[in-house]
């Protein structure tokens, strides 16, 4: 009788275990109706709140009949890890953390839009110094391993320095502003909405290198899982119908979009716009299709992929940069082609422009 | 009739059973990992066993290949100097001032209510406040663990203080001690155990504040080491990392729950060990 109570035992627990390995499974290859969307805060993601807040999201997913919830995450790597693991469809991140985080992890993703990149969103601050070079030496507090790292790698290379000329010091994108303050910190590399904080309110801040030196290199961008988006090719037609609905009011000046663009992300009119133009946005579907197809762009991945693999970020056993293979419109590649994890497409953008969504 | 409650487990028996959760808990992991890897293999969110190996020799056994420092033993080192040094000022600290507030009323009247709403201060909130005067070096890190720590112990110590049976005071008093000799002969060697049980009670927390100051701030240290890899979710790196700082933290509160019954043995009297 006591065995018997034991072997009931264990077949209870052995259930339990697989409903949770179960549960935390998730399945990607499906045709389904509801997808999830995660973004965040930054300056080239607040059109996909307001065209969730207002029902323009709603209105496209309806016309392809299906629904999409645009979620908010309060942290940008959370956001992505969160994808990685399978919790959303899709997901807004740069290409640099595109290729490092869902693609090194296995996760085989799409760039569906490319929204806008980084024209001095970012950029390296010197205190009480002018030149970039005077860097030589210095301690930069920066988010280690982020796009202000190979911000960072491209300015040192500009003025004919390496990494090794400089210590990095590892600080939260949320405490640069306080960590500015100190006496300590003398170089930093971080991004907007900080960037332009710190400048603006210490007369000893010096931006010595920006991302306008480096056009089109930070790219950022909605990323879908490339299972969902070949069984559910009509949720990249919603989103993208979205999208470029949000980037013709945009593109207009349209008062009550950006007044409502700049309060959810925190600032006022004026703080959102010149942000704006440090962005350089694709208001033109056909400007997006010009860039996803330009010959830049794997140039630049190639970049990216190369700073990834020197830091060890590409995932582990990556013998080189050419690890992870991807993959940009017109069938070119980089890398190797058995393992292409990050792909580059122009269809739904080209479908704007061409007026058939 | 024998009731449950009065049965007990042998030596080994206990042993067993002790261990039968973590055996569980390890178990559950390698089917969810199995589950999920089954369907990507690169799947990094529960890495195989296999692949947590590996990551462990990489960090814990292979020099790194950029400033040839082997990283476990260099981010342990730094994490455990601060950790160390900002337990050991809060205990200093919080014993110099608990004595002096539990023992003497008007200490106690003057200072008391101030300690007690500032232990509600949660540092965390006042951080930049803290950047300014600290700097972000080492001494922030440790003063954010000080800031954190000090508090609850002193208002422990200052409670325990207060329990002191006032007959023996009045004793202490009559034998002619003064303020001064009773403080050192009768309250310290009381107080002195219960800081240790005071000081393994807040090492969690210590804890905490060290892998918060490290996630800010740092170019080494568990903490620091756990943050960066988080981001590219490389959990094969993150989760030994979070098993050693439990066993370090396991094995301090051992030690010195064991120094502090071996030390001090009326202290454990009537306990169950």
């Amino acid at each position: 009788m006591k065995s018997s109570t034991v072997t009931k035992l264990f077949k209870k627990m052995a259930l339990s275990v697989l409903v949770l390995g179960l549960s935390i499974n998730s399945s990607y290859a499906e045709v389904k109706d509801k997808f999830q969307v995660s973004w965040t805060i930054y300056v080239g993601w607040m059109p996909w709140d307001y065209a969730q807040q207002k029902g323009i999201v709603d209105k496209w997913a309806k016309k392809y009949g299906i629904e999409i919830e645009m979620v908010q995450v309060n942290d940008y790597i959370e956001s992505i890890n969160q994808y990685t693991a399978g919790k959303f469809d899709g997901c807004l991140m740069t290409n640099m953390d595109a290729l490092t985080i869902p693609a090194a992890g296995g996760v085989d993703s799409t760039a569906v839009i490319m929204g806008d990149y980084s024209n001095g969103n970012d950029g390296i601050i010197l205190k009480d110094k002018k030149n970039l070079a005077d860097i030589k030496g210095q301690t930069v507090n920066l988010v280690e391993l982020s796009v202000s790292h190979y911000l960072l790698a491209r300015g040192l290379e500009s003025v004919g320095l390496s990494e090794k000329d400089v210590k990095v010091l590892n600080t939260s994108d949320a405490d640069m502003v306080a960590a500015y303050g100190t006496k300590d910190v003398t170089a930093m590399t971080t991004w907007n909405p900080q960037l332009s904080e710190i400048l603006s309110n210490n007369p000893s801040a010096n931006l010595v290198f920006d991302s306008s030196k480096t056009p089109g290199e930070i790219i950022d961008m909605l990323v879908i899982n490339t299972e969902t988006l070949k069984d559910n090719p009509k949720l990249a037609k919603a989103l993208t119908g979205a999208w470029f609905e949000v980037m013709e009011l945009m593109k207009k000046g349209d008062e009550e979009a950006l007044t409502f663009m700049a309060k959810a992300s925190g600032t006022d009119l004026a703080g959102y716009k010149s942000q704006l133009d440090s962005t350089m946005m694709f208001y033109e579907p056909s400007d997006a299709v010009k860039f996803a197809d330009s010959e830049e762009l794997p140039k630049t991945m190639k970049k990216v992929s190369e700073f990834s693999f020197d830091h060890g970020i590409l995932g582990e056993g990556a013998p080189d940069a050419e690890f992870i293979g991807m993959e940009f419109p017109g069938g070119k590649t980089f890398g190797d082609k058995g393992n292409i994890k990050l792909r580059f497409i122009d269809t739904y953008v080209k479908m704007a422009a061409e007026g058939k969504l | 009739m024998k009731r449950l409650m009065n049965l007990r487990p042998s030596k080994a028996t206990a042993l067993i059973i002790g261990l039968l959760p973590f055996i569980l808990v390890v178990l559950i992991y390698i089917v969810a990992s199995d589950v999920r890897l089954a369907e990507n293999p690169n799947d990094k969110l529960l890495p195989s066993m296999n692949s947590i190996v590996e990551a462990v020799d990489r960090m814990a056994f292979t020099e790194s290949k950029r400033t040839g420092e082997i990283l476990f033993v260099e981010d342990t080192v730094s994490s455990l100097e601060r950790l160390g040094l900002g337990v050991l000022i809060s205990a200093v600290l919080a014993l110099l001032m608990a004595i002096p507030l539990g023992f003497v009323p008007f200490v106690r009247a003057g200072l008391s209510p101030f300690v007690a709403a500032f232990s509600m201060v949660p540092p965390m909130a006042i951080l930049p406040i803290l950047f300014i005067v600290f700097g972000m070096g080492e001494m922030a890190k440790v003063a954010l663990i000080v800031i954190g720590v000090t508090p609850l112990i002193i208002r422990d110590l200052q409670q325990r203080i207060m329990e002191i049976p006032t007959e023996q005071l009045i004793k202490a008093q009559t034998l002619g001690g003064s303020s001064w000799t009773i403080t050192l002969r009768v309250v310290l060697p009381q107080i002195f155990p219960r800081l240790l049980d005071a000081v393994r009670l807040t090492l969690g927390t210590a804890w905490i504040f060290l892998i918060s100051a490290e996630a800010i701030s740092a170019t080494e240290g568990l903490g620091y080491r756990i943050f960066l890899v988080r981001r590219y979710l490389s959990m094969d790196v993150i989760l030994p990392y979070v098993v050693w700082i439990t066993l370090l933290a396991f094995l301090f509160d051992y030690l010195l729950k064991h120094f502090n019954y071996r030390v001090f043995k009326w202290y454990d009297a009537g306990k169950e060990r």
